[in-house]
């Protein structure tokens, strides 16, 4: 992002005012003139925790006024497994597993996350194969965690279809994170220092073999949905988030993106060896549900460039730098972050100087991406709630931690 | 079951009523889409093409008013605890639980937090425990093949029970 850019997006979110109250109607009655026997009433529904579309154990209070939402409040800790405090009884080391079970669809980033903290605080120097194979895994990762979004996404809006067809391109995915990282989910590959394992040499002809076919796919996936006179007035227009509540809300990843804002962590804060790859950020204007759709689905397409990319110029060296069997990082305090599949996903680190860490907590994106629906629900009806919250992308582990 | 490919063509077939409705019970097993944490994302690859538990009558339901199954799939705390429970309830007789990974079964890798329920078996009888942490979607088919193997056994235990009271 160019600094004019930069200065353009400001610009433009200082013009949107500040944040609007939420939008609750006044008059309760529906019919006027007073007959008391024909008012409405308010009804209080729990979608959740157990929802097929709550993508989770999301429970939300949704207030309703016949099929329109007048005020929602999502309420969490369904899932709170006490991963940062588990933390504190872990060795750096060991902490990779608990991490993986934080943010379960795309495990390499928040792997990626933690290891870029622990190497900033303890300077180990990380060699650029390792890089390299870290910043391919995570655009895989990107891919799969995306295609899992357009599966339920599609659910959500009624289609069952591309569900069954993402499985396809997951399962082939899954079978090169296995192959290079030993497991289909909690891969624990990216530790401090490096990867655990080299870049085995039977994976590249599986990944050279998926990337030939994925351009032709996502085009079906466009076939699918894009196209689809059901699916188009579900999302158009539907679940507006202005850039001005987006940045209000610190929400990140494709909802910011879908909202016009090009903030994008590979390109405003490079890390890795982003600098050097030649990428695009996609960019949606006006922030309703289709515009978060397309950004995801063209970050795919990305996201398979960038892959190839990193595989191309995949450098020789060590894949790993010397880190000692106990890491005893020195005293003090350190922030890393990388963009996951839903935004900053960020891991930080206080440490007393002994082996294990004094606090850990995790920057969870869609925890703050989710906090937008008190904001957005209210106004639309509880069909589209629905769809609202399943273009948000949100992730319960990560959420609750 | 096909089963003129047992009696041959136009003829009879003697069965216990109960034999007859535990076979339809077991190759028709509907599950509660109810995932918890990142074993959902196994079970949903088990409903996926590759793994494809359709062919084995194996289907989610969105309600648990039409579920035989529930499948556990992820850490269960004392939050959700209750809504697990009143879950179970819901779902109509028979109806069988399974604890799909390490959470579910015994608490897994958060056992030592103190909001975790050590094991959903604390919360809702559990017919079948797959390990794993997540368990393959290999490892869910197996667990779905012994609840198959315990519904027919179960059926059998009591006609014979029966016969020898006769």
């Amino acid at each position: 992002m160019t600094a004019d850019q930069v200065k353009r997006a400001a610009d433009a979110i200082a013009a949107e005012g500040t944040l609007v109250a939420p939008k609750v109607p006044t008059g309760l009655r529906r019919v006027p003139g007073g007959v008391d026997a024909l008012a409405t009433e308010h009804l209080v529904v729990n979608m959740g925790p157990q929802h097929p579309s709550t993508h989770g154990v999301l429970h939300i209070l949704l207030e309703l006024d016949g099929e329109e939402i007048i005020a929602a409040e999502a309420s969490l800790g369904y899932l709170h497994r006490g991963i940062e405090k588990l933390a504190e009884h872990r060795r750096y080391h060991q902490i990779g597993t608990l991490l993986d079970r934080a943010d379960y669809v795309s495990g390499f980033h928040t792997e990626w996350a933690y290891s870029m903290a622990v190497e900033r605080l303890a300077e180990i120097e990380v060699p650029a194969r390792a890089e390299w194979i870290r910043a391919l895994m995570s655009e895989l990762n990107r891919i799969a965690s995306h295609l899992l979004w357009l599966g339920t996404f599609g659910m959500d809006t009624g289609a069952m279809g591309p569900f069954l067809y993402i499985m396809r391109d997951r399962e082939a995915l899954l079978d090169i994170f296995e192959t290079v990282s030993g497991a289909r989910m909690m891969f624990n590959y990216v530790r401090p220092g490096g990867v655990v394992m080299d870049f085995p040499l039977q994976a590249e002809p599986l990944i050279r073999a998926f990337l030939d076919t994925w351009d032709g796919y996502l085009d079906e996936y466009h076939d699918l949905l894009t196209g689809n006179e059901i699916f188009r007035p579900r999302v158009k227009g539907i679940g507006v988030i202005p850039r001005s509540t987006a940045v209000a809300f610190g929400m990140t990843g494709a909802c910011l993106r879908g909202s016009g804002l090009p903030w994008d962590l590979r390109k405003t804060r490079p890390y890795g060896p982003y600098a050097e790859l030649d990428f695009e950020v996609p960019l949606g204007t006006t922030g309703d549900n289709w515009d978060r759709y397309m950004v995801r689905m063209e970050e795919m397409r990305w996201a398979a460039r960038l892959a190839r990319q990193l595989l191309d110029g995949l450098p020789e060296g060590d894949f790993t730098a010397k880190v000692p069997k106990v890491l005893r990082p020195p005293a003090g305090e350190v922030y890393a972050a990388v963009e996951s599949p839903r935004g900053e996903l960020g891991v930080h680190i206080l440490s007393d100087g002994s082996d294990v860490p004094y606090r850990l907590r995790l920057r969870s994106p869609a925890l703050f991406n989710l906090s937008v629906v008190d904001e957005v629900l209210p106004g639309s009806l509880i069909a589209d709630a629905v769809v609202t919250v399943g273009s948000l992308d949100i992730v319960l582990g990560e959420i609750d931690r | 079951m096909a089963l003129d490919r047992l009696t041959g063509e136009n003829s009879v077939l003697f069965v216990r009523s109960e034999q007859l409705f535990d076979t339809a019970r077991r190759n028709s097993l509907w599950y509660l889409l109810f995932g918890i944490a990142c074993c959902a994302i196994e079970m949903m690859h088990a409903g996926g093409p590759r793994f494809d538990f359709d062919r084995f009558g194996i289907f989610h339901r969105g309600t648990p008013r039409q579920s035989d199954v529930m499948i556990v799939a992820g850490t269960v705390n004392k939050k959700m605890a209750h809504t697990v429970k009143r879950l179970y309830e819901q779902m109509p007789n028979p109806k069988w639980v399974i604890a799909m990974g390490a959470c579910a079964s015994t608490g897994g890798p958060f056992r030592m937090y103190p909001n975790v329920v050590l094991g959903v078996d604390q919360v809702v009888p559990v017919d079948v425990y797959v390990p794993g942490c997540p368990p393959r979607p290999e490892a869910l088919q197996y667990g779905f093949m012994q609840l198959q193997e315990k519904i027919r056994s179960t059926s059998e235990e009591r006609l014979a029970a029966r016969r020898d009271r006769a």
